[in-house]
C-alpha cells in the first residue's frame, strides 16, 4: 500500500512539475536561455487565470467553464509578455555571453514580480472552484482529489503533444533544425527570428498553463514564481537540458524521490531531490537525455 | 539713545532666537525605521496588515487623535516620520538595511522584523551601534535567550506562549490526545514551534506518542504528498505553524481530501487566513493568533478603537500582525514620553528610551503587554486559543470555544528559559 501511494503522490507531483519544466527546457533547447523568469511567467499565470476564473463566475457561467478560462489565461499570457520579452527585450543579447542571458532573465524575474504586485496587489486571490470539479477517487484508505487525476492526463497531453508537434509536422521539423544548428537553418532559408520568437511564445504558454492549473491549489499571491524555478531547474537538469523525454524522466525522478522521502524519511525530503540529481549527473553528467556534444572553436 | 537703541536690538533678536526656538522644538520629528515584508511570500499575510496598522496609527497620532494615554500629538509633540524598508532579502541584506537607516536616514528607532533569522541577525547590530530597535513580530524564543541586550526590546511573546497554549487548550477541551502529527516548515520558526509543542504535549499528555514529523520547506505550495501520508497514518491530533501562503495552500488541499475528518488540527498562528479563505476553511480547527488578537482580542474600548478604526480604512478586520505593530508602536511611544517626562522634554537618546521602556507595562488593543523577561527586553501577554465555524449570518469564519490564558500562565518566568520551563512542568505558572 505505501508502494502505492508513493507512485501516486509522485506521479502527481511530477506532472505538475513536467508541465513547468516542459517550457523551461523547450526554450533553452531552442534560443539557449535558461531562463530564471520562467517562474514569473508561472506566476503571472496563476494571476490571469484568477482574473479570467472570477471573470466567467462573474458572468454566472458553470464551473465547469473554469476550465476554459485557466487555458484563456495561459494564452492571453503568452499572447501578451512573449512577444514584448522576446523582441523587447531578449533579442538584443542573442549571440552574447550566456551568462548574460541569465542576468538579464534574472532581471527580468525581479521586474515581473513588482509588475505582478502593480497589477494584482498583494492581497491573495482564490480559485478554488475548479479544485472540486471533479469529485474524489478513493485509492486504498485514501481520497484524491479528482483535479489530481486530470493534472496527470494534462500533463500526459501535454509531452505527447509538444512530442509530435515537433517530430510529425514540418514547423516542429523547422524547430528541430533550429535546434540543431540555428545558422545551417538559417542558410537554408528558416526564419530563425520567427522560430525564436514561437518557442518562447509556446514555452511561456506552457509555464503560464502550469500556474493557471496551480491557481486553484494555492492562494494567488506575491512570491509563487520563487518557489517553482529551483525544482523545476532540477528536473530539466536530471533530464538533461533542452530534453522533453529527458523533462518528463527528470520530472517522474524527482517526484518519486520526494514522495518516498516525505513517506519514510520526511527530514530527508529537500535533500532527496538534489540527491537524486547527484547521482544522475555522476553518471551522466550532460543529464540524462542530453548527447554528448563536440564543443564547437 | 545708543544703550536704547542696543537693547532693543537685543530684544528683538532675542525674541527671534526664541521663536526659532520655538519653531525648530515644533518641528522636530521623531524618526522611525518600520521594516517588515512589503513583498514575497510574507507581505500579504504579516508585512503589509502590520504596515497598514502602523500607517494608520501614524496618522492618528500626529493628528492627537488616539484615545488616552495615547493622546498627545505624535510622540510627545514630536510627529512621527515614518520610513518603510522592504524585509524581503536575506538576513545580510536587512543588517545593511538596520546600518542604513541608523546611519544614514538618522532614524531615531527601528521597529521591525517578521523572521525569526532576521531578528536574530540584527538585534547584535543594533546593540553593536547601540541604537534603539524594537523587534515587533519575530517568535523564536531563542533571541534573548541566547544573549542579552541593553538597546534591544521584544514588544510580543514568543512562540512559546503560543504552543503552551495550544497544548493547555486541548486538556481544558478534554481532548483525549494518544498521537500526534507535525506539519512545520524547515526552518528556525518551524522547528522551534515543534520543539515547544511537542514538550508540551509530553508534560500534558505523556502517553501520547508522536506520528508523523514532516518539515515541507518554507514556500512549497504543493502538499499532496504530506497530506497522504497524515492520512494514511492519522493521529488524534496534527500540529502545524504553517502560516500565510503556505498554510493557506494546506487548507485548500488538505479539506476537499478530507484530512479534518481523520484528526483534529491545531495551528498555532493560524488567525491570519481566516478573511481570505472564509468558507473554505474548514469547521471545528483549533487556531491560535499569537495573542487575543482579530476575533480573540478583549472587548475593551481601546480594542473596539483600534479595530473599528482599521475595519472601517482598510475593509477588513485586523489580524494578529496589525495588532503586535500597534503594541509595538503604543509602547514605543509612553516609552519616549516617559523619557521625555524625565529629561526636560528634550528627544530622548537611545540609552534614555531604553531606560524607559525597560520592564515597563501598558495597554495594547490586545490587553496588558508587560516587558517581564530578559531583564525587561521581552514581553509577555494574555492569550487565547479557539475554534474555527463559518457563519452564514456573518459571512465569515467565527471563532467559538474561545479559551483565554493569562500570560503567566503560558509564558515561562523570566528565571527560566522556555525549554527549561515547559521540560520542569511549568514550573511556577499561574493558571
Amino acid at each position: 500500500m505505501l508502494l502505492l501511494t508513493i507512485l501516486a503522490d509522485g506521479v502527481i507531483y511530477a506532472s505538475w512539475l513536467f508541465i513547468v519544466a516542459l517550457g523551461l527546457t523547450l526554450i533553452f533547447g531552442v534560443l539557449k536561455i535558461l531562463n530564471i523568469a520562467h517562474g514569473s511567467f508561472y506566476a503571472v499565470g496563476a494571476y490571469a487565470a484568477a482574473s479570467f476564473v472570477a471573470w466567467f463566475v462573474s458572468m454566472d457561467m458553470a464551473p465547469e467553464w473554469s476550465i476554459l478560462a485557466m487555458l484563456m489565461a495561459a494564452v492571453a499570457t503568452a499572447a501578451l509578455l512573449a512577444p514584448l520579452t522576446e523582441q523587447g527585450l531578449l533579442r538584443f543579447f542573442y549571440g552574447r555571453d550566456e551568462v548574460l542571458l541569465v542576468l538579464v532573465t534574472y532581471a527580468l524575474f525581479l521586474i515581473l514580480e513588482d509588475v505582478t504586485k502593480l497589477v494584482w496587489g498583494p492581497t491573495p486571490y482564490y480559485v478554488s472552484e475548479p479544485y472540486t470539479l471533479f469529485g474524489n477517487i478513493e485509492v486504498g484508505p485514501l481520497f484524491y482529489v479528482g483535479y489530481d487525476a486530470m493534472l496527470v492526463v494534462f500533463a500526459i497531453l501535454c509531452g505527447i503533444g509538444v512530442w509530435w508537434a515537433l517530430n510529425r509536422t514540418k514547423t516542429g521539423k523547422v524547430v528541430l533544425a533550429v535546434i540543431h544548428s540555428d545558422e545551417v537553418a538559417s542558410s537554408m532559408g528558416v526564419n530563425v527570428s520567427r522560430i525564436y520568437t514561437f518557442a518562447f511564445a509556446f514555452g511561456i504558454f506552457l509555464a503560464a498553463l502550469a500556474g493557471a492549473l496551480t491557481a486553484p491549489m494555492v492562494s494567488v499571491q506575491p512570491g509563487l514564481a520563487s518557489g517553482v524555478i529551483i525544482v523545476s531547474f532540477a528536473v530539466v537538469i536530471i533530464g538533461g537540458l533542452g530534453s522533453i523525454q529527458g523533462a518528463a524522466i527528470g520530472a517522474l525522478i524527482v517526484g518519486l524521490a520526494r514522495a518516498a522521502a516525505v513517506h519514510t524519511w520526511p527530514a530527508a525530503e529537500l535533500f532527496s531531490v538534489y540527491v537524486a540529481m547527484a547521482i544522475v549527473l555522476i553518471f551522466r553528467p550532460e543529464g540524462l537525455f542530453q548527447r554528448v556534444q563536440a564543443r564547437k572553436i | 539713545m545708543n544703550r536704547i537703541r542696543i537693547s532693543r536690538k537685543l530684544a528683538a533678536v532675542a525674541a527671534a532666537a526664541s521663536l526659532v526656538a520655538g519653531l525648530s522644538h515644533a518641528e522636530e520629528t521623531f524618526r522611525i525605521g518600520v521594516v517588515s515584508f512589503l513583498s514575497g511570500q510574507a507581505a500579504e499575510s504579516f508585512g503589509i496588515p502590520a504596515v497598514n496598522g502602523a500607517k494608520m496609527l501614524v496618522d492618528l497620532f500626529n493628528k492627537g487623535e488616539g484615545p488616552a494615554p495615547y493622546n498627545k500629538v505624535g510622540f510627545g509633540g514630536m510627529k512621527i516620520e515614518p520610513i518603510y524598508v522592504d524585509e524581503a532579502g536575506g538576513a545580510t541584506k536587512q543588517v545593511q538595511e538596520l546600518r542604513n537607516l541608523y546611519d544614514r536616514e538618522k532614524v531615531d528607532a527601528v521597529v521591525g522584523y517578521v523572521s525569526s533569522g532576521d531578528c536574530l541577525a540584527v538585534a547584535p547590530v543594533a546593540e553593536e551601534m547601540k541604537r534603539f530597535l524594537i523587534l515587533y513580530d519575530c517568535g523564536t524564543p531563542r533571541v534573548f535567550e541566547e544573549r542579552s541586550y541593553e538597546y534591544v526590546f521584544r514588544t510580543a511573546a514568543h512562540a512559546t506562549m503560543d504552543n503552551v497554549a495550544l497544548g493547555r487548550y486541548l486538556k481544558a477541551q478534554g481532548v483525549d490526545v494518544k498521537t500526534v502529527n507535525y506539519i512545520n516548515q524547515d526552518y528556525a520558526w518551524g522547528h522551534d514551534s515543534l520543539r515547544d509543542f511537542n514538550a508540551t504535549m509530553t508534560q500534558l499528555y505523556p502517553n501520547a506518542t508522536t506520528g508523523q514529523d514532516l518539515r515541507p520547506k518554507f514556500g512549497a505550495g504543493q502538499y499532496g504528498t504530506e497530506i497522504s501520508a497524515l492520512m494514511s497514518k492519522p493521529a488524534t491530533v496534527t500540529h502545524s505553524s504553517l502560516w500565510g501562503g503556505d498554510l493557506q495552500a494546506l487548507m485548500l488541499q488538505s479539506a476537499p481530501r478530507g484530512l479534518m475528518k481523520r484528526t483534529q488540527m491545531v495551528l498555532s498562528a493560524g488567525d491570519h487566513v481566516l478573511p481570505g479563505l472564509g468558507k473554505k476553511m474548514p469547521d471545528g480547527v483549533i487556531l491560535g493568533a499569537r495573542g487575543a488578537y482579530g476575533l480573540m482580542s478583549p472587548d475593551t474600548p481601546l480594542n473596539r478603537w483600534w479595530f473599528s478604526n482599521y475595519e472601517k480604512r482598510y475593509d477588513v478586520y485586523p489580524v494578529q500582525a496589525p495588532y503586535r505593530m500597534v503594541q509595538a508602536f503604543m509602547g514605543l511611544k509612553l516609552a519616549v514620553e516617559r523619557a521625555m517626562q524625565a529629561n526636560g522634554g528634550k528627544k530622548p537618546t537611545p540609552e534614555q528610551l531604553a531606560a524607559a521602556l525597560k520592564g515597563s507595562e501598558w495597554e495594547s488593543p490586545a490587553g496588558m503587554i508587560t516587558m517581564a523577561n530578559a531583564n525587561g527586553h521581552q514581553a509577555i501577554q494574555d492569550t487565547a486559543i479557539s475554534k474555527t465555524k463559518f457563519s452564514t449570518k456573518t459571512n465569515r469564519v467565527e471563532l467559538v470555544d474561545i479559551v483565554r490564558f493569562k500570560a503567566r500562565c503560558v509564558n515561562p518566568p523570566a528565571d527560566m528559559s522556555s525549554e527549561e520551563w515547559i521540560k520542569s512542568g511549568f514550573k511556577g505558572a499561574q493558571c
